[in-house]
């Protein structure tokens, strides 16, 4: 009950601009054992935005998308997605976890890996067509994937690696992306081609929510921040959000002051 | 009759047990498979070892109602519930300890198999246990099975391939990436229950024919020998389905010739033999091709690398180098270069510097990755490309 009154009072957002959010979280707490790692968190992402989740590491960012996701079960709290428990609207989500996890020895080539993004079409026994395959060569092609289809999952560096996955996602045909550090272990001409790929979902009028690490690009990419630690710091615009202020409340210590004025 | 046995002239009943046993294999290939996917190939053995204790009390209790205890159908029903017990455990433990699944499984499988052996003693001081034959649940034996006993058989075998066509998608995804597959709509724990399953069923199927120390050699070692002839899911669950049947097949087959002779391990000397032969000479990662090319891939890298020190003027110091270019007439026995030679080190030299241009441009991602120090450029690229690629080349020249 605790934890009730909290969120009422940590809440600044209307319901009203959340009913109709792509997604809306509430009050949530996720613990790994007695540990919350994610503590009475509220959020709400702009609908047709690009919004950047940024935070220390282990701040909870990886935990806060899963539980959006009901990988993880949350201790409380409430996850809408598009107005409507999240439950019921998964077949609007596209996500794209962080790279930890895999078996890459997998037998799997890329166009295998990419058609599982397809599962909502197919389901149990649908049959794969022409347009699977060419829906799959397409979704390759704008990650520029294409020349890969058969190369086996394994055998490809980590930034094309993070493209396949990625090319999963948009297989997916989703309203929402959710994206963990798609840009970790990434060189730079991958990283624009990755922000060239959600700037053209996002002009799509598709939502867009990223994990991000890299302080310097926060504003050129992204419209919106939250920042938190555990708990929500601030949430809004990436110019009133991604403030000095902010980030000292989010980082803390020395040594996220030189980061931050090299950013800011 | 060895040959007898393999082209099914021993008779209606032991040929009607070879093709159960076929089935059988294919079911525990195919079920293997998923298990080798996700990691858990150690289950079938924990779940084959724990269906003792349940095998031993389904007899007593049938001894005690006055049934014949040999009833293959109730016996396999007292396995399953035993087994389903272990898998329990084994989850609880694993779940809720921090004990690892490995280990949780190495304490489940011993425990249930120690008490089922003590039950198995029990039983063999009853009146009515001295000819059960119980004992060849353990090695597995097709020595006095009956038309009925190798139904039983060949139809869980077949319900499990049914089940696993239809859930074959869904347990693939969830053994790649659980997240994701969860956020496709999957009920992953749903599908790891259903994995679970199968491998019970056909476990608890196979023990009769396979013995249930062994069994877990039929459901792990097709698998493996499949990852060697492919890299898709889907192919993957074919070639073990097939090498699963003929070593049912065999096993069945050859034990039928020979009295007294246990099924089980007979399978598991099938089953090794096809991996044996599958490492060393399946295509791509067989042991023999990895070899051979490797041995190619080494000789062609020196030669390569022979000719661009023969361009750019500087000695070669490696025996192999030499050896190899001399083969071919590149060299002279006193390391200086043919006519041919030279002309090849130049092309070679202007090959490797177009290489370098193509690999900084992101254009040519995927020709870039194909480049192994060997293929020339032409292979990869059209005359327009190349022309480009020069003229980048006479650029950086000029400064
Ligand atoms: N499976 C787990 N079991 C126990 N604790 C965990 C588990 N996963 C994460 N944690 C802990 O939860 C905290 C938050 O983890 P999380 O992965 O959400 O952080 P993050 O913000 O994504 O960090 P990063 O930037 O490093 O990816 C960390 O302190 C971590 O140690
Ligand atoms: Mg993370």
């Amino acid at each position: 009950m605790v934890l009730g009154v909290a969120t009422r009072n940590g809440r600044h957002v209307s319901e009203d601009a959340s009913g109709h959010s792509p997604l809306a979280i509430r009050g949530l707490t996720v613990s790994y054992g007695e540990k919350p790692v994610v503590f009475s968190m509220d959020a709400t992402f702009e609908s047709g935005a690009m919004t950047a989740i940024i935070g220390p590491n282990g701040a909870g960012k990886s935990t806060l998308l899963k539980a959006a996701l009901g990988i993880l079960a949350p201790l409380s709290g409430k996850v809408t997605c598009f107005g409507k428990p999240l439950s019921r609207q998964l077949e609007k989500i596209a996500y794209v976890p962080q790279r930890a996890g895999i078996d890459w020895d997998f037998p799997a080539p890329v166009r295998d890996v990419v058609m599982m993004g397809l599962y909502r079409n197919l389901g149990l026994m649908g049959r794969i067509g022409a347009i699977h395959h060419e829906k799959v060569m397409s979704c390759l092609a704008r990650v520029g994937m294409d020349g890969f289809a058969d190369r086996q999952i394994g055998r490809l560096s980590g930034g094309q690696q993070q493209r396949v996955f990625i090319a999963r996602a948009l297989a997916q045909c989703a309203d929402l992306f959710l994206l963990d550090e798609p840009f970790a272990g990434v060189d730079v001409a991958t990283e624009k081609a990755i922000v060239k790929i959600l700037k053209e979902l996002r002009s799509n009028g598709k939502t867009v929510v990223a994990v991000h690490h890299d302080l310097s690009t926060v504003p050129e990419y992204f419209d919106n921040v939250l920042l938190m630690n555990t708990t929500r710091i601030a949430e809004g615009a990436a110019g009133e959000t991604f403030t000095q202020s902010n980030l000292l409340k989010a980082y803390g210590g020395a040594l996220a002051r030189v980061q931050i004025s090299a950013a800011v | 009759m060895l040959i007898e046995a393999l082209t099914l002239q021993l008779g209606y009943n032991a040929t009607l047990v070879a093709a159960g046993a076929a089935l059988l294999g294919m079911a525990c290939g195919a079920t293997g498979t998923f298990l080798y996917l996700g990691n858990r190939a150690l289950i079938s053995d924990a779940i084959s070892h724990s269906s003792l204790p349940g095998l031993a009390l389904a007899f007593i209790a049938m001894a005690w109602l006055g049934m014949d205890g040999r009833s293959l159908p109730v016996l396999l029903v007292g396995s399953a519930l035993s087994a389903f017990a272990g898998l329990h455990v084994i989850n609880w433990l694993s779940a809720k300890t921090r004990l690892a699944e490995d280990a949780a499984i190495g304490a489940v499988l011993s425990v249930f198999f120690g008490l089922g052996i003590v039950l198995l003693t029990v039983i063999q001081s009853m009146e009515a246990g001295r000819q059960a034959g119980l004992e060849d649940f353990l090695l597995g034996s097709t020595a006095g099975m009956l038309w009925n006993d190798a139904i039983t058989i060949a139809v869980g075998g077949a319900l499990v391939l049914l089940f696993l066509t239809v859930f074959a998608r869904p347990m693939a995804m969830v053994a790649f990436d659980p997240e994701f597959a969860a956020v496709s709509g999957i009920d992953t724990r749903q599908t790891v229950m259903i994995t679970m399953g199968l491998a019970l069923g056909v476990t608890v199927v196979g023990i009769k024919v396979a013995g249930l120390i062994l069994i877990v050699a039929l459901v792990t070692i097709p698998a493996v020998a499949a990852r060697f002839w492919t890299s898709r899911v889907r192919y993957m669950v074919v070639v073990a389905g097939a090498i699963g049947a003929a070593c049912g097949y065999l096993g069945a087959a050859i034990s039928a010739t020979v009295p007294d002779l246990p099924t089980g391990p007979i399978i598991v000397m099938v089953a090794f033999a096809a991996f044996l032969i599958t490492m060393l000479v399946a295509p791509g990662r067989g042991v023999l091709a990895v070899i051979l090319r490797h041995r190619r891939f080494q000789n062609r890298v020196h030669v390569r690398q022979g000719l661009l020190a023969l361009a750019q003027g500087q000695p070669i110091y490696e025996r192999l180098t030499i050896r190899l270019l001399r083969r071919r007439g590149l060299v002279r026995a006193d390391g200086v270069a043919t006519e041919k030679g030279r002309a090849k080190a130049a092309i070679a030299l202007l090959d490797e510097r177009r290489w370098q241009i193509l690999r900084s441009d992101p254009a040519h991602e995927v020709a870039a990755s194909s480049y192994n120090g060997l293929t020339p450029l032409e292979s990869v690229l059209t005359l327009d490309q190349i022309a480009e690629i020069d003229k980048a080349l006479r650029l950086e020249a000029v400064k």
